[in-house]
């Protein structure tokens, strides 16, 4: 038992540790001297100097300051998508399970039909059609990103509104405002906070599929997704390039599955 | 049992409708007009109101799709506004690449997972476990924009085994198969992993190895068949994935397929190149879902029974 918890633990801390790092230099990209698209031609694709500790991309800009601003993009949009998916996904889902009848059986007909679009396909072709932006970028992922939050919140308040405390409370004469707010929503955090971090791993990701596909952020605004593109061009003279925002990126969706699966074993009570 | 399956049919036809419905939408969320996205700002007025026509944009919406389903009813799909060719046939030649690869993918995720997963539950939370999870987390943590430069580099820049894009011959599949398939071979190793150790505790397990069985012939031929179902759903529900992933696989290695179809006509505005291809991609994955859904019901009556 004790070297379960140990084992959670550690994961937890680690993951946690990696993105308050992470959390940290975004917040404070806006106050930090970066020159993202500064080009200087005497530097193209050199390695590390003193100026640009990760080297310089085919255009000599420094390297190190695009994957900050990169990390800005990247997080802007990931917490952009997740907040509004999760307002609107859960506002959908719970009301129409409270609510039940005619329009829980249209809502869940419509989840169907979104939930038919693999993965981030619909998101593609939506950013595609709407043209590049952050603004468009965060539109597309979150009418993609909705329905899993609203099926997931659905599902639990389904069961939630059969229970005792609910009746009770209805029974009492408490408004079904008062109800959901008090006595529902309270009982759906614990499931929706690890949808909600694996929905910050996978918007990330997201983001950066759609940016490398150049249907994302727009040049020269730097994305990791972006980055990984232009970097493949020169996989043989600069792989660091690709090497990292690679890393980066794999470094943040790493921490980010971790904390949902450690998450999800500590609330485990079969464990 | 005809029921059962008759009732995932009818609700899988509502799904592909809504599907068509939002296929047809696509063109109409565009924000401002657009013929003007398509054709782009300098186009003239004559042009412009050509496209318009061609595309029936100067209809009602309601009589617009009305007979976009009637020409989807003929398998009309339309004609590319870049190379004026029926879309269908355009489709017919992307489609075997696309197969080819998914089915390479789905091969690879196999090879890799099954002995992953078996390993990882007979060891359980030893060296032998930790490791073959950590490679799990790591494959699904990996993008397959990021793994295929990464496999470029490995194998074609450094080790030149392989080609580094292009579609010549079986060499060619082996670094696409491999870049698409690692995620699922990740998700699918977990998932054999978590339900080969639920059914290990079970008693006819505990009978098998009483009778004096190997451990080969244990998992193979007792534990493997009962802990399959749970699999085999999610290999239904993860081909979806599949082939949303070898949209942005086939961009990386130049692959010649439907992905790579569905980007180039969303750079050059070709819309109903565009629709056509996110409605077959979807269509199919609905096609397969419904498909395990009756599958999973024929092997497991304790499924159709509890609807």
């Amino acid at each position: 038992m004790i070297k379960c918890i140990s084992g959670y633990n550690m994961r937890f801390y680690f993951s946690i540790s990696v993105l308050s790092v992470w959390l940290l230099m975004v917040i404070l990209v806006p106050v930090m001297d970066l020159h993202p698209n500064s080009i200087v031609l005497e530097k193209i694709l050199k390695t590390a100097d003193q100026n640009s500790i990760f080297g310089y991309d085919d255009l000599g800009r420094p390297l190190f300051d695009r994957l900050m601003a990169g990390a800005y993009t990247s997080f802007t949009v990931a917490f952009g998508v997740v907040l509004v998916s999760l307002l609107v996904g859960t506002s959908i889902g719970v009301i129409s399970a409270y609510a039940g009848g005619r329009w829980d059986h249209l809502m869940v007909r419509i989840i169907d039909i979104f939930m038919a679009f693999p993965g981030i396909l619909l998101a593609i072709a939506l950013s595609g059609l709407m043209g590049p932006g952050i603004t468009n970028v965060i539109i597309a992922l979150s009418v993609v990103g909705w329905v899993g939050f609203a099926r997931l919140s659905r599902a639990q308040v389904m069961s939630i509104k059969q229970s005792e405390h609910v009746l009770s409370a209805r029974s009492l004469g408490a408004s079904h405002s008062r109800i959901i707010i008090y006595h529902i929503l309270p009982l759906t955090i614990a499931p929706l906070l690890i949808e909600l971090t694996f929905g910050i791993a996978s918007v990330v990701i997201a983001e950066a599929g759609l940016s490398f596909l150049g249907l994302g952020i727009q040049a020269p605004e730097a994305s990791w997704g972006s980055m990984i593109r232009d970097g493949s061009q020169y996989l043989l003279m600069a792989p660091h390039m690709v090497l990292v925002p690679g890393i980066a990126l794999m470094m943040v969706v790493l921490a980010v599955n971790m904390l949902g699966d450690s998450i999800r074993d500590m609330l485990d009570v079969k464990r | 049992m005809s029921g059962y399956i008759l009732c995932r049919i009818f609700s899988a036809l509502i799904v592909i409708f809504g599907v068509v419905f939002i296929v047809f939408m696509l063109i109409h969320m565009v924000p401002g007009d657009p013929v003007e996205v398509m054709l782009g700002e300098s186009a003239s007025s004559v042009d412009r109101e050509m496209l318009r026509q061609t595309l029936g944009l100067d209809k009602p919406l309601t009589e617009q799709f009305y007979q976009y389903l009637y020409k989807l009813s003929q398998f009309d799909l339309g004609t590319s506004l870049h190379s004026k060719q029926p879309v269908s046939e355009l489709l017919v030649e992307r489609i075997p690449p696309t197969v080819e690869l998914t089915l390479a993918a789905l091969l690879v995720a196999f090879l890799m997972a099954f002995p992953l997963g078996i390993l990882a539950a007979l060891k359980k939370d030893r060296w032998q476990d930790t490791t073959a999870m950590t490679f799990s987390l790591l494959g699904i943590s990996i993008p397959n924009f990021l793994m295929g430069p990464l496999l470029i580099l490995l194998f074609s820049i450094m080790l030149g085994w392989f080609p580094v894009s292009g579609r010549d011959g079986l060499i060619s599949l082996v670094l696409p198969a491999l870049t698409l398939g690692t995620a699922l071979a990740a998700i699918l190793s977990r998932m054999i992993r978590a339900s080969l150790l639920e059914v290990l505790n079970e008693d006819y397990i505990r009978t098998a190895r009483a009778k004096g069985l190997g451990t080969a012939r244990v998992i193979g031929l007792h534990a493997l068949k009962n802990a399959m179902l749970p699999v085999v759903t999610l290999i239904g529900l993860q081909i979806g994935a599949l082939l949303a992933g070898a949209v942005i696989t086939e961009m990386v290695f130049s692959w010649p397929g439907l992905g790579q179809l569905t980007i180039e006509s969303i750079q050059k505005r070709d819309y109903p190149v565009v629709q056509a291809c996110i409605l077959l991609i979807s269509t199919t994955y609905v096609i397969i879902n419904t498909l395990t859904d009756i599958v999973y019901g024929v092997l497991d009556p304790r499924i159709r029974l509890s609807r």
